[in-house]
């Protein structure tokens, strides 16, 4: 992003760059920056609370009075994400005895995910699939973790856009879930660490590894900070 | 603190810097027109992909209401985006200090490309897709510019 900010700046605007990863925004050298030690993905902090993301851009306009750059200052707030503290959410039954778990519990998440729609908007379901085809992307993983190559088994699209698609699912549904909105990476652990689908995209993960599939086909399917190395075998 | 992890890894990657800072003397902060551009992978659509190494941008109408964060990597939270919008795209902050005076206005049109670009060295954005934004942007008029990350 710095260097995007210093292209902008030599066609003639004035540019604040707001920093999420401050290695990053020191090699790039943006002519000013104000790095914010906030969870990624919440440049402005805060979710809902609009006088603290004011407080952060009024802080970043501050860096206009500075006569010469590059300006890198830190905010004098930081935020923890809380990958640490998976949410606790019950999910409920789904009458599907005929169908694998992982998918017969995303059919149960299905009336949650809907109601997060409803209330927020928002989704960012939608790179390859449905939310209504989760359960079946599921089926596929499973397929995968039971031996047959990642080839074989049908996906629709790159396996990584799928499994985005999946976790970003439980996520959503996660919100209308929980008793408080989510802080930072907390669906994400549930996901990973507590969820059948989770599991089940984690045992595929491996899987692939193990069997020398390209690199970027397994590495992806999950974020870097949640491959737990399991033995599958 | 799996974001620490992350700003370990990530903060040495390769990045390209200009040799020289470029550097534009702003204007009053109260007469500026204000643009974000974001390096979400912001769309005006349902269409929530962006392919790795798309160095591409979208324009977002400063009303779209309709947006999706197509950003490839799985490795920053996205539940905050589904919350409020406005902790990436801080939309409704740049109107309420347009309202208030502290800003000049807001313009009508804001970008996005997607950052975490394999190529470091952006060749695409500093030659190409860059500029374009650039044009866009001052054709609306924009003096200033706020850059936002994920």
């Amino acid at each position: 992003m710095g260097t995007l900010a210093s292209v902008l700046e030599h066609a003639g605007f004035a540019t604040v760059a707001l920093s999420s990863i401050r290695g990053q925004i020191e090699t790039t050298a943006p002519p000013r920056a104000l790095h914010c030690d906030f969870p990624l993905g919440r440049p402005l902090g805060k979710p809902n609370e609009p006088e603290f993301q004011q407080k952060v851009i009024t802080a970043a306009f501050s860096l206009l009075k500075e006569p010469t750059g590059p300006v890198l200052v830190d905010y004098p707030i930081s935020i923890e994400d809380d990958a640490d503290a998976p949410l606790s959410c019950v999910i409920p039954p789904a009458d599907t005895s005929d169908r694998n778990p992982a998918a017969s519990e995303a059919l149960g998440l299905l009336p949650a995910w809907r109601r997060t729609q409803e209330t927020y908007g928002r989704s960012t379901i939608g790179k390859v699939v449905t939310a209504e085809q989760v359960p079946d992307m599921l089926d596929l993983f499973a397929r995968i973790g039971g031996g047959e190559s990642w080839e074989d088994v049908g996906f629709p699209g790159d396996p990584t856009k799928i499994a985005a698609d999946i976790k970003n699912f439980y996520e959503e549904a996660a919100i209308s879930l929980a008793d408080t909105p989510p802080s930072a990476r907390r669906a994400e652990s549930w996901f990973v660490n507590e969820t059948l689908g989770g599991k089940t995209i984690q045992t595929a993960r491996i899987k692939m590894k193990e069997a020398d599939v390209n690199f970027y086909f397994w590495y992806y399917l999950l974020p870097m900070t949640q491959h737990h190395e399991i033995n599958t075998k | 603190m799996s974001d620490e992890q992350l700003r370990t890894t990530l903060g040495g990657l390769k990045g390209f810097a200009f040799d020289d800072v470029p550097w534009t003397t702003p204007k009053p902060l109260y007469e500026s027109r204000v643009a974000i551009v974001t390096t979400a992978g912001l769309r005006v659509e349902s269409n929530a992909d962006w392919n790795a190494g798309d160095q591409g941008f979208t324009q977002i109408p400063h009303d779209a209401e309709n947006l999706t964060l197509a950003h490839y990597s799985p490795n920053f939270d996205r539940v905050g985006w589904v919350l409020d919008k406005n902790v990436v795209f801080p939309i409704d902050r740049l109107h309420e200090l347009a309202e208030d005076g502290i800003i000049g206005s807001v313009a009508k049109t804001h970008i996005s490309f997607m950052g975490a670009q394999p190529d470091h060295t952006l060749e695409t954005i500093r030659l190409d897709s860059g500029p374009a934004a650039a044009k866009m942007l001052a054709d609306d008029e924009v003096d200033l510019v706020l850059l936002t990350p994920v």
